[in-house]
């Protein structure tokens, strides 16, 4: 478990010192992410431990957003003025960019087998 | 027996208060989203957010002293954002069969959000700052806020809007995409991730590990995307 959570952070430290230093537009973590796959990769294989750090971290991803989610409240006046044009884009925009992205990837992509295991409320 | 104005200010000094509030928080609402049935709009991290302003608004707490607690949480974003690669290696054949078109969708998507949000701003009289602010806004906070001050808009005015984002994808995503009759769980992913950052791979990956794989890969690309389109696109235009 600890040297999986090792990784995880190095991974992390990495990536934030690469984008820091190289001036890359991606934040560290992401960057992070990159490195991890491509350990993964050489590795060829995902270490037990590693895959359970990482499932448990990813089982409350939604948890995380909320301290950030909280820092709502500190902007709310900034909305202030311009609450309408801003609501209408954030809705507008969000149901576009869904619709958009879905309908070109499964025009594009070609049909997989329905044969995977995932839940039916996605 | 100690005080209770005492005790109150030993504990609201220390990250163990509101560390607990947000788990709180949260639990009871994936509870509440549980015993709906999982209707999308008592999403968890909407109703969590909500009861924590609320009750820090309550007993009059400054964001400032929440977050000297709450931070333990945020800070495993950093880490679980890095764990995003197990997913993406697990499901890697599949996502590798259709990069192509991955890449396609991911650019279509990611020109459909910078531009619909300057769109539907521009026609409804927003002002300039405001527009810059807005558009990044489906791209990841950090990579969002970095475009945001390049362009002289307000980073912290992005902030709240990419949240706001991230929850409405979350929200209104899965529905939406059962709507337009999009059944592959790539396509769902992808889009949630495009368009919501982490907050719509958060909803992705409880689908299951083929829409999260996809959704993380879409939330990494579209904030690499953004900040090479959109700064490039707004000189173009304005």
């Amino acid at each position: 478990m600890l040297s999986a959570l090792t990784l995880i952070l190095s991974c992390q430290l990495v990536g934030e010192l690469v984008t820091r230093f190289l001036g890359l537009p991606v934040p560290g973590p992401v960057a992070g992410m990159v490195l991890l796959f491509v350990l993964l990769l050489v590795k060829g294989t995902v270490p037990k431990d590693v895959g359970a750090v990482a499932d448990s971290l990813l089982r409350h991803l939604a948890l995380l957003f909320v301290p950030a989610g909280v820092g709502v409240m500190a902007h709310l006046d900034l909305l202030g003025q311009d609450w309408l044009p801003i609501t209408a884009a954030l809705v507008g925009s969000t149901l576009a960019t869904i619709a958009v992205t879905a309908l070109v990837m499964s025009w594009l992509a070609r049909p997989i087998s329905t044969d995977n295991p995932e839940k039916e409320n996605g | 027996m100690a005080d209770i104005s005492e005790v109150w200010v030993y504990l609201s000094a220390s990250p163990l208060m509101f560390l607990t509030l947000t788990l709180a928080a949260f639990q009871s609402g994936s509870w509440l989203y549980d015993r709906s049935g999982q209707k999308p709009f008592l999403n968890p991290v909407l109703t969590a957010v909500i009861a924590v302003v609320t009750l820090l608004t309550l007993s009059g707490t400054s964001y400032q002293t929440y977050f000297e607690g709450a931070q333990f949480v945020h800070f495993l974003l950093g880490p679980a954002t890095v764990a995003l690669a197990i997913p993406l290696y697990r499901q890697f054949e599949r996502v590798r069969r259709s990069a192509l078109a991955l890449v396609a969708s991911l650019l279509c998507g990611s020109l459909t959000a910078i531009g619909t949000a300057v769109g539907f701003g521009l026609l409804l009289g927003a002002s300039r700052e405001t527009l810059v602010s807005l558009a990044p806004k489906s791209a990841t906070a950090p990579v969002a806020m970095g475009i945001t001050e390049q362009l002289g808009g307000l980073p912290s005015l992005t902030a709240v809007l990419v949240i706001l984002t991230g929850i409405l994808g979350a929200i209104l995503g899965p529905p939406l995409l059962s709507l337009i009759g999009i059944k592959d769980w790539r396509a769902r992913g992808l889009a949630l991730g495009t368009a919501s950052h982490g907050i719509g791979t958060a909803r992705a990956l409880q689908a299951g590990e083929l829409a999260g794989a996809f959704s993380g890969l879409a939330m990494g690309l579209n904030a690499l995307a953004t900040a090479i389109l959109l700064p490039v696109l707004w000189r173009l235009f304005f």
